[in-house]
């Protein structure tokens, strides 16, 4: 397919100079033997496989452990690029988190007629037992991944808000570690802002969102659902890297009005529980009553101020495609301030002559499901059969408010690595942030995922996506 | 340290002591085969079955015993449930789920024992590739120990990694020990025959004893001296005196670190204590067979007392 627009190449220019943010790696890049980096590259596959940066995929019978690809050419971004960046990125996650208190109390935005209620009212993410609840320390998002998107020079627009569980940032330490282990003198030529001190930020910040009956050295430690989750590599390296336990369901129990664990010498109490499982698993006796994966009241342990679960039960509000709509107006609602980062222009399909407009342009747009996630159940107009696009537009017609439309967006390019040389591939990037009482914080970087395929406008891990180390320029 | 994780802990290191045993059986029955005739062979083959276990399984699927038939079963084939492919797996998963607790150097190298086993069993194992496929999985194990006594805190965890190890020992020891012991019945009759020396050298590699024996006996193949070897000699790493020595130690060290009584570590006071006074005399008086059926179901409820006294199971 040809996209829309030109495409922007974040290297190289139309005329093929290099841009500065890249000018000192390809220096280093020109000076490298093409051989050599062609052994690197299949070195980086197996140390991969060694140290058992895997994940699982879902539904797979035997139960696969499969690599996310790693491309070794670096996304880079300048230091002013990144400041403003992160400016954007801040008053965003203030945004996040504070409507996530109105919702969860007054709803002013529904009030004030900003957000129509419908929204929330219908959205299975919304938790009535947070009604009136206050989360330790007022937040709710302890952890966000902001999904941006680049399409020119100065044009990053935010694709997505991940306020749920946000993965990946795993990747973006592991791809750092490989990087700095194949190439050591392009580290020692060019200053990029390290991102390894990751682990013992979110430690802290967690430990800051403690509660008030724990001590003043707060017991952190993660929950994952198992071994079989596809995202056990990450929780394993979160826990391994923070100093925290790595607990299971069957670990917790409620004693005594805690959250404790069995340890080898008896239960003992958990302050700041970082779970990777979702609200609907989280405690049987309150939600999904079916839930192996959770602790039996463990919600009114939180309800009584005595744990925090992070992030909150109930943000997944947040990473809804219908309110992500409605971000420019919610950041203004409660920042007061005009959104630094835009968003993608979102057609809602609940609207009637949204719908008209997305029916008849379907072809040239991007249609995904609200509550969708992962690249699954989208249409790519541009890219799409006759047949798909004649079903989807039953689905849309059948069940508008289950969707939004965007415009086929001309994503940015980096160059990956290929037999054949350096090849441009669309990219997206992730950033983490970690909020407390304390402030928030950005790591400078991310994960950048990009599509191996030419052409791909798909990024997602799990449809044959992969990922790159992200510099951000220490000048 | 989480029971869970301490449950994890203490089965990695029983798989792949279990996984390094069964491959120095076979490797016993291997070499039996090179130097003997068919009939010898396949008697040997037998007895790795039975001292495994596999008897039943076996033969419900095969009606005689060959090396390569042999090999396959305890290396690969689904249908045996303990094969050795298998013993990795689940070293490997309970490494992965207890991946907080190792260092990265143990952790890569089960991560990589396993990736390379996986390949090299893929296909049935062929004589020619038996050795190799053989000294691989003794050298995972050799990796594992090395990478655990070199990086690892010496913790609770590490602890229960060695506990685990001197359980598995133990019981592997005694079971070859009894079955070996038991087959060979017959033939003592025949002391110092050459066919009977044969035997007990496959005892010994079953245990890779043999070179330690030589050494100590000047070369004399001696049946009571080679049960007294492997069951109390305390230089032997893989006697039972030494593997109970060594267990009293860890438990009388988690027991220090938890500064509270634990009934295992009273109960291998005791089972280490008889060892210490016992002599091959009083072993036979009461007679062999007895002595290390009595042994193994000990060992057992050692093993139930640890995993009940912390908690490895809710």
């Amino acid at each position: 397919m040809s996209t829309p627009e030109p495409t922007f190449d974040e290297m190289r220019e139309a005329d093929g100079t290099i841009r500065p943010a890249y000018r000192n790696y390809c220096n280093w890049l020109e000076e490298q033997d093409p051989a050599e980096m062609r052994r690197k590259d299949r070195e980086a596959e197996s140390s991969f496989r060694r140290t058992g940066i895997t994940f699982n995929v879902y539904g797979s019978e035997d139960a696969e452990e499969r690599l996310i690809p790693f491309d070794m050419v670096p996304r880079i971004i300048t230091g002013s690029e990144w400041r403003k960046l992160s400016r954007g990125i801040e008053q965003r996650v203030r945004a996040l988190n504070a409507f996530m208190h109105d919702l969860y109390h007054r709803q002013e935005i529904i009030r004030s007629g900003r957000l129509p209620e419908r929204l929330f009212s219908s959205n299975e993410a919304w938790l009535p037992q947070m009604v009136g609840f206050t989360p330790p320390g007022g937040v709710y998002t302890h952890i966000v991944g902001i999904d941006l998107v680049r399409t020119a020079p100065n044009e990053f627009m935010v694709l997505e808000d991940n306020a749920r569980t946000p993965s990946g940032v795993s990747y973006m330490l592991e791809n750092r570690e490989t990087m700095m282990a194949m190439f050591p003198e392009l580290f020692a030529r060019i200053h990029v802002r390290p991102v390894s001190d990751y682990p013992r930020r979110l430690a802290k910040s967690l430990a800051a969102c403690a509660p008030g009956s724990a001590s003043d050295k707060p017991v952190v430690a993660v929950l994952t659902p198992g071994i079989y989750n596809s995202a056990y590599f990450e929780h394993a390296f979160l826990a391994d890297q923070m100093g925290a336990e790595l607990v299971e369901g069957s670990d917790l129990r409620v004693v005594d009005g805690r959250v404790q664990m069995r340890t080898t010498a008896g239960y003992q109490p958990i302050d700041v529980l970082y779970r990777r499982v979702d609200d609907d698993f989280l405690d049987p006796l309150t939600f999904n009553p079916g839930s192996m994966l959770g602790v039996p009241g463990i919600m009114d342990v939180y309800r009584s101020g005595r744990v925090t679960i992070a992030n909150a039960p109930g943000t997944g509000v947040a990473d809804d495609k219908a309110i992500y709509s409605f971000m420019p107006e919610i950041v203004e609602f409660y920042t007061g301030e005009k959104p630094l980062l835009p968003n993608v222009p979102t057609w809602r399909c609940a609207e009637a002559d949204s719908l008209a407009y997305v029916l008849d342009n379907i072809a040239e747009l991007v249609v995904k499901e609200v509550h969708g996630s992962g690249g699954y159940g989208m249409l790519i107009g541009p890219t799409a059969s006759k047949r798909e696009i004649a079903q989807f537009r039953d689905k849309l017609k059948a069940n508008p408010k289950n969707y939004i439309a965007q415009p086929t967006l001309a994503l940015s390019t980096v160059p990956i690595f290929t037999k054949a040389g350096l090849a441009p591939r669309h990219v997206d990037l992730r950033p983490f942030v970690l909020v407390s009482p304390n402030g928030i914080d950005i790591t400078p970087g991310g994960l950048t995922r990009v599509a191996l395929k030419k052409g791909s406008l798909v990024v997602n891990s799990s449809q044959g996506g992969g990922t790159k180390d992200s510099w951000v320029l220490d000048d | 340290m989480l029971g869970r994780t301490a449950n994890s802990i203490f089965w990695m290191f029983r798989y792949l002591e279990r996984a390094e045993n069964t491959a120095r059986l076979l490797e016993a029955g291997f070499r039996m085969a090179l130097t003997r005739g068919v009939d010898v062979a396949n008697e040997e083959w037998r007895s790795v079955i039975v001292t495994l276990g596999l008897q039943a399984a076996y033969e419900a699927q095969y009606a005689e015993y060959s090396g390569s038939q042999v090999c396959n079963f305890v290396l690969r084939d689904k249908e045996n449930t303990e094969n050795v492919m298998r013993m990795m797996e689940r070293a490997r998963s309970n490494a992965r789920a207890a991946r907080t607790s190792i260092t990265a150097e143990v952790w890569e190298s089960v991560n990589e024992s396993w990736m390379v086993l996986d390949q090299l069993l893929v296909r049935p194992v062929r004589e020619t590739g038996l050795g190799a496929v053989l000294a691989m999985i003794r050298r995972a194990a050799t990796l594992v120990r090395g990478a655990t006594y070199g990086s690892m805190l010496r913790n609770e965890i590490y602890h229960f990694a060695r506990a685990g190890t001197y359980i598995e020992r133990a019981d592997n020891t005694a079971r070859i020990l009894d079955v070996k012991y038991y087959l060979l019945l017959p033939s003592l009759a025949y002391v110092g025959s050459s066919l009977d020396s044969g035997q007990w050298d496959t005892v010994l590699r079953s245990l890779s004893a043999e070179r330690a024996y030589r050494w100590l006996n000047a070369g004399r193949m001696d049946p009571r001296g080679i049960a007294e070897f492997l069951i109390l000699d305390r230089r032997f790493p893989r006697s039972l005196a030494f593997c109970y020595d060594a267990l009293a130690g860890n438990l009388a060290s988690l027991e220090e670190l938890h500064g509270a009584q634990n009934p295992c570590n009273a109960m291998i006071a005791e089972a280490a204590g008889r060892l210490r006074t016992a002599t091959i005399d009083t072993v036979f008086e009461a007679g062999l067979h007895e002595f290390l059926v009595t042994f193994v179901a000990g060992n057992q409820a050692i093993a139930s007392a640890i995993s009940d006294h912390y908690r490895f199971i809710d």
